[in-house]
Protein backbone atom coordinates (compact mmCIF):
# COMPACT_ATOMS: atom_id res chain seq x y z
CA UNK A 1 0.00 0.00 0.00
CA UNK A 2 1.98 3.44 -0.75
CA UNK A 3 0.82 6.24 0.86
CA UNK A 4 -1.67 8.94 0.03
CA UNK A 5 0.53 11.84 -1.10
CA UNK A 6 -2.02 14.11 -1.56
CA UNK A 7 -2.58 16.93 1.03
CA UNK A 8 -5.71 15.99 3.01
CA UNK A 9 -7.51 18.37 5.83
CA UNK A 10 -5.75 17.21 8.51
CA UNK A 11 -2.58 17.53 6.70
CA UNK A 12 -3.15 21.37 6.47
CA UNK A 13 -4.50 21.07 10.01
CA UNK A 14 -0.53 19.63 10.89
CA UNK A 15 0.95 22.53 9.25
CA UNK A 16 -1.44 25.32 10.62
CA UNK A 17 -0.62 23.75 14.33
CA UNK A 18 3.06 23.64 13.65
CA UNK A 19 3.30 27.07 12.26
CA UNK A 20 1.59 28.45 15.19
CA UNK A 21 3.48 26.78 17.64
CA UNK A 22 6.70 28.12 15.90
CA UNK A 23 5.63 32.08 15.62
CA UNK A 24 3.95 31.99 19.20
CA UNK A 25 7.01 30.21 20.56
CA UNK A 26 8.84 32.56 18.63
CA UNK A 27 6.99 35.69 20.14
CA UNK A 28 7.58 33.89 24.37
CA UNK A 29 11.09 33.88 23.38
CA UNK A 30 11.78 37.75 21.18
CA UNK A 31 8.83 39.72 22.96
CA UNK A 32 10.64 42.51 24.96
CA UNK A 33 6.92 43.27 26.75
CA UNK A 34 6.62 40.30 29.84
CA UNK A 35 3.19 40.12 29.40
CA UNK A 36 2.95 39.17 25.33
CA UNK A 37 5.69 36.60 26.16
CA UNK A 38 3.32 34.83 28.85
CA UNK A 39 -0.15 35.41 26.61
CA UNK A 40 1.76 34.05 23.77
CA UNK A 41 2.51 31.07 25.58
CA UNK A 42 -1.10 30.27 25.59
CA UNK A 43 -1.06 30.09 21.77
CA UNK A 44 2.17 27.97 21.67
CA UNK A 45 0.46 25.33 24.54
CA UNK A 46 -3.19 25.42 22.04
CA UNK A 47 -0.98 24.13 19.09
CA UNK A 48 0.90 21.63 21.08
CA UNK A 49 -2.29 20.42 22.10
CA UNK A 50 -3.63 20.71 18.70
CA UNK A 51 -0.71 18.39 17.45
CA UNK A 52 -1.49 16.08 20.10
CA UNK A 53 -5.08 15.57 18.44
CA UNK A 54 -3.78 14.71 14.98
CA UNK A 55 -1.34 12.22 16.71
CA UNK A 56 -5.01 10.68 17.95
CA UNK A 57 -4.09 11.06 21.35
CA UNK A 58 -6.96 13.15 23.16
CA UNK A 59 -6.79 12.51 26.60
CA UNK A 60 -3.29 14.08 26.44
CA UNK A 61 -4.40 17.17 24.66
CA UNK A 62 -7.42 17.99 26.53
CA UNK A 63 -4.89 17.30 29.93
CA UNK A 64 -2.19 19.53 28.04
CA UNK A 65 -4.83 22.46 27.96
CA UNK A 66 -6.51 21.82 31.27
CA UNK A 67 -2.80 21.77 33.45
CA UNK A 68 -0.85 24.11 31.20
CA UNK A 69 -3.42 27.12 29.99
CA UNK A 70 -5.88 26.74 33.22
CA UNK A 71 -3.33 25.74 35.82
CA UNK A 72 0.11 27.03 35.01
CA UNK A 73 -0.43 29.56 32.51
CA UNK A 74 -3.16 31.46 34.48
CA UNK A 75 -0.51 31.36 37.49
CA UNK A 76 1.89 32.98 35.35
CA UNK A 77 0.03 35.42 34.32
CA UNK A 78 -0.58 36.14 38.27
CA UNK A 79 2.26 36.52 38.68
CA UNK A 80 3.52 38.91 36.32
CA UNK A 81 0.49 40.92 36.58
CA UNK A 82 1.03 41.02 40.61
CA UNK A 83 4.29 42.25 40.04
CA UNK A 84 4.66 45.89 40.54
CA UNK A 85 6.15 47.99 37.68
CA UNK A 86 6.41 45.28 35.05
CA UNK A 87 6.03 47.28 31.98
CA UNK A 88 9.33 49.85 33.36
CA UNK A 89 11.17 46.33 33.60
CA UNK A 90 13.41 46.22 31.03
CA UNK A 91 14.12 42.41 29.96
CA UNK A 92 17.09 41.49 28.50
CA UNK A 93 17.18 39.77 25.48
CA UNK A 94 20.67 40.25 24.66
CA UNK A 95 23.29 37.27 24.45
CA UNK A 96 24.51 36.13 27.88
CA UNK A 97 26.14 32.82 28.85
CA UNK A 98 26.44 31.79 25.03
CA UNK A 99 29.22 28.89 25.70
CA UNK A 100 26.73 27.12 28.58
CA UNK A 101 23.35 27.91 26.36
CA UNK A 102 24.74 26.41 23.48
CA UNK A 103 26.01 23.58 24.80
CA UNK A 104 22.29 22.77 26.28
CA UNK A 105 21.11 23.64 23.16
CA UNK A 106 23.06 21.04 21.48
CA UNK A 107 22.66 18.13 23.79
CA UNK A 108 18.78 18.80 23.75
CA UNK A 109 18.44 19.09 19.73
CA UNK A 110 21.02 16.33 19.78
CA UNK A 111 18.79 14.38 22.34
CA UNK A 112 15.36 15.20 20.10
CA UNK A 113 16.97 14.76 16.32
CA UNK A 114 17.97 10.63 18.34
CA UNK A 115 14.26 10.23 19.06
CA UNK A 116 13.27 11.19 15.68
CA UNK A 117 15.33 9.01 13.85
CA UNK A 118 15.68 6.07 16.22
CA UNK A 119 11.87 5.85 16.84
CA UNK A 120 9.23 3.18 14.86
CA UNK A 121 7.37 5.92 13.17
CA UNK A 122 3.67 4.23 12.31
CA UNK A 123 3.30 6.28 9.28
CA UNK A 124 0.48 4.73 8.09
CA UNK A 125 -1.92 2.88 10.06
CA UNK A 126 -2.74 -0.90 9.21
CA UNK A 127 -5.80 -1.28 7.46
CA UNK A 128 -6.74 -3.94 9.45
CA UNK A 129 -5.64 -2.75 13.13
CA UNK A 130 -8.34 -1.45 15.19
CA UNK A 131 -8.32 2.38 16.04
CA UNK A 132 -8.51 3.14 19.59
CA UNK A 133 -11.73 5.64 19.35
CA UNK A 134 -10.60 7.13 22.92
CA UNK A 135 -6.83 6.36 25.00
CA UNK A 136 -8.50 8.00 28.14
CA UNK A 137 -9.87 4.08 29.56
CA UNK A 138 -6.38 2.59 28.63
CA UNK A 139 -4.52 5.49 30.62
CA UNK A 140 -6.73 5.22 33.09
CA UNK A 141 -6.16 1.13 33.49
CA UNK A 142 -2.22 1.63 33.10
CA UNK A 143 -2.43 3.96 35.96
CA UNK A 144 -3.67 1.58 38.56
CA UNK A 145 -1.77 -1.52 37.23
CA UNK A 146 1.29 -1.38 35.72
CA UNK A 147 2.16 2.66 37.16
CA UNK A 148 0.18 2.55 40.15
CA UNK A 149 4.01 3.40 42.02
CA UNK A 150 4.54 6.37 40.19
CA UNK A 151 1.54 7.77 39.97
CA UNK A 152 1.08 7.55 43.86
CA UNK A 153 4.20 8.98 44.40
CA UNK A 154 3.58 12.51 42.36
CA UNK A 155 0.35 12.58 43.74
CA UNK A 156 2.18 12.41 47.57
CA UNK A 157 4.96 15.33 45.87
CA UNK A 158 1.92 17.22 44.78
CA UNK A 159 0.11 17.06 48.53
CA UNK A 160 3.53 18.24 49.94
CA UNK A 161 3.82 21.20 47.36
CA UNK A 162 0.24 22.02 48.19
CA UNK A 163 1.29 22.02 52.12
CA UNK A 164 3.79 23.75 51.33
CA UNK A 165 2.31 26.52 49.66
CA UNK A 166 -0.31 27.24 52.37
CA UNK A 167 2.10 27.19 55.00
CA UNK A 168 4.04 30.02 52.97
CA UNK A 169 0.97 31.61 52.36
CA UNK A 170 -0.29 32.12 56.16
CA UNK A 171 3.14 32.96 57.88
CA UNK A 172 2.49 36.02 59.46
CA UNK A 173 4.50 39.19 59.44
CA UNK A 174 6.39 39.59 62.65
CA UNK A 175 6.32 42.92 64.56
CA UNK B 1 -26.11 14.62 11.15
CA UNK B 2 -22.60 14.73 9.56
CA UNK B 3 -23.75 11.23 7.73
CA UNK B 4 -26.66 13.21 6.48
CA UNK B 5 -24.18 16.09 5.45
CA UNK B 6 -21.89 13.86 3.79
CA UNK B 7 -24.05 12.50 1.85
CA UNK B 8 -25.65 16.30 1.03
CA UNK B 9 -22.36 17.70 0.11
CA UNK B 10 -20.08 14.82 -0.44
CA UNK B 11 -16.86 14.63 1.85
CA UNK B 12 -15.57 18.42 1.29
CA UNK B 13 -14.76 20.62 3.92
CA UNK B 14 -18.17 22.57 4.09
CA UNK B 15 -19.71 19.37 5.79
CA UNK B 16 -17.16 20.49 8.60
CA UNK B 17 -18.25 23.90 8.20
CA UNK B 18 -21.54 23.90 8.41
CA UNK B 19 -21.52 21.15 11.32
CA UNK B 20 -19.37 23.82 13.76
CA UNK B 21 -21.24 27.31 12.60
CA UNK B 22 -24.67 25.10 13.54
CA UNK B 23 -24.14 26.33 17.47
CA UNK B 24 -24.25 29.70 16.65
CA UNK B 25 -27.38 29.51 14.65
CA UNK B 26 -28.47 28.73 18.13
CA UNK B 27 -26.55 30.88 20.34
CA UNK B 28 -28.07 33.88 18.39
CA UNK B 29 -31.23 33.80 18.88
CA UNK B 30 -31.38 32.36 22.41
CA UNK B 31 -29.13 35.44 23.59
CA UNK B 32 -31.92 37.31 21.99
CA UNK B 33 -34.28 35.84 23.92
CA UNK B 34 -32.89 35.38 27.38
CA UNK B 35 -31.53 39.18 27.44
CA UNK B 36 -35.16 40.18 26.94
CA UNK B 37 -35.86 37.65 29.72
CA UNK B 38 -33.82 38.70 31.89
CA UNK B 39 -34.60 42.19 32.30
CA UNK B 40 -38.30 41.35 31.92
CA UNK B 41 -38.25 39.03 34.84
CA UNK B 42 -36.10 41.25 36.81
CA UNK B 43 -38.28 43.83 36.51
CA UNK B 44 -41.26 41.85 37.31
CA UNK B 45 -39.52 40.50 40.45
CA UNK B 46 -39.26 44.25 41.18
CA UNK B 47 -42.30 45.42 40.76
CA UNK B 48 -41.42 47.18 37.52
CA UNK B 49 -42.81 46.66 33.78
CA UNK B 50 -39.27 47.25 32.15
CA UNK B 51 -39.41 47.14 28.04
CA UNK B 52 -43.00 48.62 26.98
CA UNK B 53 -42.20 51.15 24.10
CA UNK B 54 -40.69 49.32 21.67
CA UNK B 55 -43.26 46.61 19.84
CA UNK B 56 -45.52 44.64 21.72
CA UNK B 57 -43.99 44.77 25.32
CA UNK B 58 -41.28 45.65 24.19
CA UNK B 59 -40.31 42.42 22.12
CA UNK B 60 -37.91 44.16 19.93
CA UNK B 61 -36.28 46.06 22.36
CA UNK B 62 -32.88 43.24 21.92
CA UNK B 63 -32.91 44.27 18.24
CA UNK B 64 -32.52 47.81 19.45
CA UNK B 65 -30.27 47.27 20.88
CA UNK B 66 -27.95 45.25 18.36
CA UNK B 67 -28.47 47.94 16.11
CA UNK B 68 -27.24 50.29 19.10
CA UNK B 69 -24.01 48.30 19.44
CA UNK B 70 -23.27 47.80 15.80
CA UNK B 71 -23.40 51.67 14.99
CA UNK B 72 -21.35 52.33 18.42
CA UNK B 73 -18.01 53.55 17.97
CA UNK B 74 -15.69 51.20 18.53
CA UNK B 75 -13.64 53.16 21.21
CA UNK B 76 -9.61 51.98 21.87
CA UNK B 77 -8.35 53.63 24.85
CA UNK B 78 -4.91 55.63 23.96
CA UNK B 79 -3.27 53.85 26.96
CA UNK B 80 -4.26 50.66 26.18
CA UNK B 81 -1.99 47.53 24.78
CA UNK B 82 -3.64 47.76 21.69
CA UNK B 83 -2.84 44.59 20.13
CA UNK B 84 -4.41 42.20 23.54
CA UNK B 85 -7.38 44.62 23.73
CA UNK B 86 -8.31 43.55 20.28
CA UNK B 87 -7.39 40.29 20.17
CA UNK B 88 -9.21 39.55 24.19
CA UNK B 89 -12.71 39.75 23.37
CA UNK B 90 -12.55 37.22 20.51
CA UNK B 91 -10.17 34.52 22.74
CA UNK B 92 -13.26 34.58 25.50
CA UNK B 93 -15.80 33.85 22.78
CA UNK B 94 -13.42 31.13 21.74
CA UNK B 95 -13.35 29.67 24.45
CA UNK B 96 -16.96 30.03 24.97
CA UNK B 97 -17.99 28.58 21.79
CA UNK B 98 -15.75 25.77 21.81
CA UNK B 99 -17.50 24.08 24.63
CA UNK B 100 -20.59 23.75 22.40
CA UNK B 101 -18.76 21.36 20.31
CA UNK B 102 -19.84 18.67 22.39
CA UNK B 103 -22.98 19.68 23.58
CA UNK B 104 -25.46 16.62 22.64
CA UNK B 105 -28.42 18.57 21.08
CA UNK B 106 -29.88 15.71 20.45
CA UNK B 107 -29.17 11.59 19.76
CA UNK B 108 -28.51 13.07 16.37
CA UNK B 109 -26.97 16.29 16.47
CA UNK B 110 -23.87 16.49 18.32
CA UNK B 111 -20.40 18.63 16.96
CA UNK B 112 -17.69 16.08 17.95
CA UNK B 113 -19.12 13.10 20.05
CA UNK B 114 -15.66 13.30 22.20
CA UNK B 115 -15.06 10.29 24.33
CA UNK B 116 -13.66 12.96 26.75
CA UNK B 117 -16.24 15.39 26.43
CA UNK B 118 -17.00 16.77 29.51
CA UNK B 119 -13.20 17.00 30.56
CA UNK B 120 -13.08 18.78 27.05
CA UNK B 121 -15.17 21.18 28.40
CA UNK B 122 -13.74 21.40 31.63
CA UNK B 123 -10.15 22.28 29.82
CA UNK B 124 -11.87 25.06 27.04
CA UNK B 125 -13.24 27.07 29.38
CA UNK B 126 -9.80 27.78 31.13
CA UNK B 127 -9.17 29.68 27.59
CA UNK B 128 -11.92 32.50 28.92
CA UNK B 129 -9.83 32.83 31.86
CA UNK B 130 -7.15 33.44 29.82
CA UNK B 131 -9.55 35.66 27.89
CA UNK B 132 -10.60 37.88 30.80
CA UNK B 133 -7.20 38.11 31.45
CA UNK B 134 -6.46 39.36 28.84
CA UNK B 135 -8.92 41.73 28.41
CA UNK B 136 -8.12 42.87 31.98
CA UNK B 137 -4.58 43.82 31.55
CA UNK B 138 -4.92 45.19 28.12
CA UNK B 139 -7.58 47.95 29.07
CA UNK B 140 -4.49 49.59 31.38
CA UNK B 141 -7.24 50.29 34.07
CA UNK B 142 -7.18 49.30 37.74
CA UNK B 143 -10.59 47.95 37.74
CA UNK B 144 -10.52 46.13 34.81
CA UNK B 145 -7.63 44.59 36.12
CA UNK B 146 -9.14 44.17 39.68
CA UNK B 147 -12.01 42.71 38.05
CA UNK B 148 -10.04 40.54 35.64
CA UNK B 149 -7.66 38.97 38.56
CA UNK B 150 -11.37 38.58 40.80
CA UNK B 151 -12.79 36.92 37.83
CA UNK B 152 -9.82 34.52 37.04
CA UNK B 153 -9.60 33.70 41.11
CA UNK B 154 -13.32 32.85 41.18
CA UNK B 155 -13.36 30.77 37.80
CA UNK B 156 -9.99 28.56 39.51
CA UNK B 157 -11.61 28.08 42.55
CA UNK B 158 -14.87 26.99 41.68
CA UNK B 159 -13.50 24.57 39.23
CA UNK B 160 -12.55 22.43 42.16
CA UNK B 161 -16.19 21.50 43.14
CA UNK B 162 -17.32 21.40 39.91
CA UNK B 163 -14.79 19.19 38.83
CA UNK B 164 -15.75 16.87 41.62
CA UNK B 165 -19.70 16.93 40.95
CA UNK B 166 -18.51 15.87 37.24
CA UNK B 167 -16.26 13.39 38.44
CA UNK B 168 -19.34 11.73 40.86
CA UNK B 169 -21.37 11.21 37.55
CA UNK B 170 -18.45 9.92 35.47
CA UNK B 171 -17.99 7.24 38.35
CA UNK B 172 -21.77 6.45 37.89
CA UNK B 173 -22.08 6.56 33.89
CA UNK B 174 -18.59 5.18 33.19
CA UNK B 175 -18.17 7.69 30.58
CA UNK B 176 -17.50 10.99 29.73
CA UNK B 177 -19.17 11.15 26.72
CA UNK B 178 -21.74 13.83 27.13
CA UNK B 179 -24.05 12.07 24.49
CA UNK B 180 -23.02 8.30 26.53
CA UNK B 181 -24.26 9.93 29.62
CA UNK B 182 -27.61 11.41 28.39
CA UNK B 183 -28.17 8.24 26.62
CA UNK B 184 -27.48 6.35 30.41
CA UNK B 185 -30.22 8.09 31.60
CA UNK B 186 -32.74 7.76 29.00
CA UNK B 187 -36.39 5.75 28.69
CA UNK B 188 -38.26 8.17 31.84
CA UNK B 189 -37.79 10.76 34.38
CA UNK B 190 -37.11 8.02 36.95
CA UNK B 191 -33.68 7.36 35.67
CA UNK B 192 -32.29 10.65 35.90
CA UNK B 193 -29.53 10.93 37.68
CA UNK B 194 -30.65 13.55 40.05
CA UNK B 195 -33.12 10.65 41.12
CA UNK B 196 -30.63 8.09 41.30
CA UNK B 197 -29.85 6.85 37.90
CA UNK B 198 -31.20 3.50 35.77
CA UNK B 199 -30.28 1.18 39.34
CA UNK B 200 -32.47 -1.33 41.48
CA UNK B 201 -34.30 0.32 43.93
CA UNK B 202 -31.94 -0.09 46.87
CA UNK B 203 -28.88 1.96 45.41
CA UNK B 204 -31.23 4.36 44.05
CA UNK B 205 -32.64 5.22 47.42
CA UNK B 206 -29.17 5.50 48.83
CA UNK B 207 -27.73 7.09 45.78
CA UNK B 208 -30.50 10.11 44.99
CA UNK B 209 -29.33 12.00 48.67
CA UNK B 210 -25.80 12.31 47.40
CA UNK B 211 -26.48 13.19 43.85
CA UNK B 212 -29.04 16.00 45.17
CA UNK B 213 -25.99 17.44 47.16
CA UNK B 214 -23.55 16.98 44.07
CA UNK B 215 -26.25 19.02 41.80
CA UNK B 216 -26.54 21.98 44.30
CA UNK B 217 -22.88 22.28 44.79
CA UNK B 218 -22.76 21.92 40.77
CA UNK B 219 -25.13 24.40 40.25
CA UNK B 220 -23.83 26.78 42.77
CA UNK B 221 -19.97 26.36 41.29
CA UNK B 222 -21.69 26.94 37.70
CA UNK B 223 -22.93 30.16 38.35
CA UNK B 224 -19.72 31.49 40.48
CA UNK B 225 -17.82 30.28 37.16
CA UNK B 226 -20.30 32.34 34.93
CA UNK B 227 -19.79 35.45 37.12
CA UNK B 228 -23.65 35.81 37.61
CA UNK B 229 -24.81 37.39 40.94
CA UNK B 230 -24.21 36.11 43.71
CA UNK B 231 -20.80 35.49 42.23
CA UNK B 232 -20.63 38.98 40.45
CA UNK B 233 -18.16 40.46 42.49
CA UNK B 234 -15.77 40.45 39.50
CA UNK B 235 -17.99 43.10 38.18
CA UNK B 236 -19.52 44.61 41.42
CA UNK B 237 -20.42 48.13 39.75
CA UNK B 238 -20.40 49.77 43.49
CA UNK B 239 -16.52 49.22 43.27
CA UNK B 240 -15.08 48.38 40.02
CA UNK B 241 -17.01 50.22 37.69
CA UNK B 242 -17.75 47.38 35.48
CA UNK B 243 -14.52 44.93 35.53
CA UNK B 244 -13.15 43.59 33.15
CA UNK B 245 -14.84 45.07 30.13
CA UNK B 246 -14.91 48.83 31.52
CA UNK B 247 -13.12 50.11 28.60
CA UNK B 248 -14.89 48.04 26.06
CA UNK B 249 -17.64 49.62 23.57
CA UNK B 250 -20.00 48.82 20.16
CA UNK B 251 -19.20 45.29 19.23
CA UNK B 252 -16.35 44.17 21.19
CA UNK B 253 -18.31 44.51 24.54
CA UNK B 254 -21.40 42.82 22.41
CA UNK B 255 -18.88 40.08 22.45
CA UNK B 256 -18.09 39.68 25.87
CA UNK B 257 -22.18 39.88 26.58
CA UNK B 258 -22.80 37.23 24.24
CA UNK B 259 -20.09 34.98 25.50
CA UNK B 260 -21.30 35.55 29.00
CA UNK B 261 -24.63 34.41 28.17
CA UNK B 262 -23.75 31.83 26.09
CA UNK B 263 -21.60 30.31 28.78
CA UNK B 264 -24.68 30.77 30.61
CA UNK B 265 -26.22 28.05 28.68
CA UNK B 266 -23.51 25.87 28.45
CA UNK B 267 -23.52 25.44 32.12
CA UNK B 268 -26.82 24.95 32.24
CA UNK B 269 -27.13 22.53 29.42
CA UNK B 270 -24.29 20.79 31.67
CA UNK B 271 -26.01 20.59 34.46
CA UNK B 272 -29.06 19.21 32.41
CA UNK B 273 -26.63 16.43 31.06
CA UNK B 274 -25.28 15.73 34.24
CA UNK B 275 -28.36 15.51 36.17
CA UNK B 276 -31.45 15.72 34.42
CA UNK B 277 -30.77 13.10 31.11
CA UNK B 278 -29.80 15.47 28.70
CA UNK B 279 -31.70 14.77 25.53
CA UNK B 280 -33.96 12.48 27.02
CA UNK B 281 -37.37 12.59 27.42
CA UNK B 282 -38.74 12.18 30.78
CA UNK B 283 -41.55 10.44 29.65
CA UNK B 284 -39.44 7.29 28.14
CA UNK B 285 -40.10 6.61 24.33
CA UNK B 286 -42.81 8.77 24.10
CA UNK B 287 -42.54 11.99 22.88
CA UNK B 288 -38.77 11.01 21.73
CA UNK B 289 -36.83 11.39 18.57
CA UNK B 290 -34.13 13.67 16.86
CA UNK B 291 -36.52 16.67 16.89
CA UNK B 292 -37.93 16.19 20.25
CA UNK B 293 -34.57 15.45 21.74
CA UNK B 294 -33.38 18.92 20.64
CA UNK B 295 -36.80 20.39 22.02
CA UNK B 296 -36.35 18.64 25.56
CA UNK B 297 -32.48 19.55 25.39
CA UNK B 298 -33.12 23.31 25.07
CA UNK B 299 -36.49 23.13 27.10
CA UNK B 300 -34.34 21.99 29.98
CA UNK B 301 -31.26 24.03 28.98
CA UNK B 302 -33.20 27.29 29.21
CA UNK B 303 -35.35 26.25 32.55
CA UNK B 304 -31.87 26.41 34.13
CA UNK B 305 -30.97 29.66 32.48
CA UNK B 306 -34.57 30.94 34.19
CA UNK B 307 -33.12 29.80 37.48
CA UNK B 308 -29.86 31.30 37.17
CA UNK B 309 -31.99 34.35 36.41
CA UNK B 310 -34.34 34.53 39.07
CA UNK B 311 -31.22 33.74 41.91
CA UNK B 312 -29.45 36.50 40.20
CA UNK B 313 -32.73 39.09 41.00
CA UNK B 314 -33.09 37.65 44.36
CA UNK B 315 -30.07 37.21 46.13
CA UNK B 316 -27.30 40.14 47.15
CA UNK B 317 -23.76 39.76 46.03
CA UNK B 318 -21.15 38.30 47.90
CA UNK B 319 -17.60 39.41 49.68
CA UNK B 320 -14.40 38.46 47.83
CA UNK B 321 -13.89 36.27 51.63
CA UNK B 322 -17.14 34.99 52.05
CA UNK B 323 -16.95 33.86 48.01
CA UNK B 324 -13.37 31.89 48.77
CA UNK B 325 -15.13 30.19 52.36
CA UNK B 326 -18.14 28.95 50.42
CA UNK B 327 -15.63 27.42 47.78
CA UNK B 328 -12.63 26.31 49.80
CA UNK B 329 -14.37 25.62 53.18
CA UNK B 330 -18.09 24.39 52.27
CA UNK B 331 -18.45 23.27 48.47
CA UNK B 332 -14.85 21.62 48.55
CA UNK B 333 -15.23 19.02 51.40
CA UNK B 334 -18.81 18.29 50.99
CA UNK B 335 -18.10 17.82 47.37
CA UNK B 336 -15.03 15.23 48.49
CA UNK B 337 -16.97 13.53 51.28
CA UNK B 338 -20.07 13.37 48.33
CA UNK B 339 -17.74 11.54 45.72
CA UNK B 340 -16.19 8.88 48.61
CA UNK B 341 -19.66 8.06 49.09
CA UNK B 342 -20.90 7.86 45.52
CA UNK B 343 -17.95 5.87 44.91
CA UNK B 344 -18.81 3.06 47.62
CA UNK B 345 -21.72 2.80 46.95
CA UNK B 346 -21.21 2.11 42.50
CA UNK B 347 -18.61 -0.21 43.70
CA UNK B 348 -21.10 -1.87 45.94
Amino acid sequence: MTPDTTLQLTDYLFYFFALLAILSGGVVVFSRNIVHSAFSLMFTLFAVAGLYVLLNADFLAVTQILVYVGGILVLILFGVMLTNKIVDVQIKTGNIHILPASIITAIIAGTLCGVFTLTDWFVVPDAGAPVAKSTASHIGEALITNYVLPFEVASVVLLVAMIGAAMIARREKKK
Amino acid sequence: MEQFLTSLLGDTIWVHIIMGALPLVFILPYALVTIYLEMKIAAHMQDRLAYMRTGWHGTLQPFADILKLLQKEDTIPTAADKILFLLSPYIVFTGTYAAFAVLPFSKAYIGSDLNIGVFYIVAVSSLVVVGLLMAGWASNNKWSLFGALRSAAQIVSYEIPSAFAILAVIMITGTMSLNSISDFQSSGIQNWLIFGGPFPMGKKLLLFPFMLIMFVIYYVASMAEVNRTPFDIPEAESELVQGYNTEFSGMKFAMFYLSEYANLFVVSAIVTVLFFGGWASPFGTFMSGPGWDAFWFITKGMFFVCVNIWLRWTLPRLRVDQLMYVSWKVLTPFALFCVLAIGLIVVW
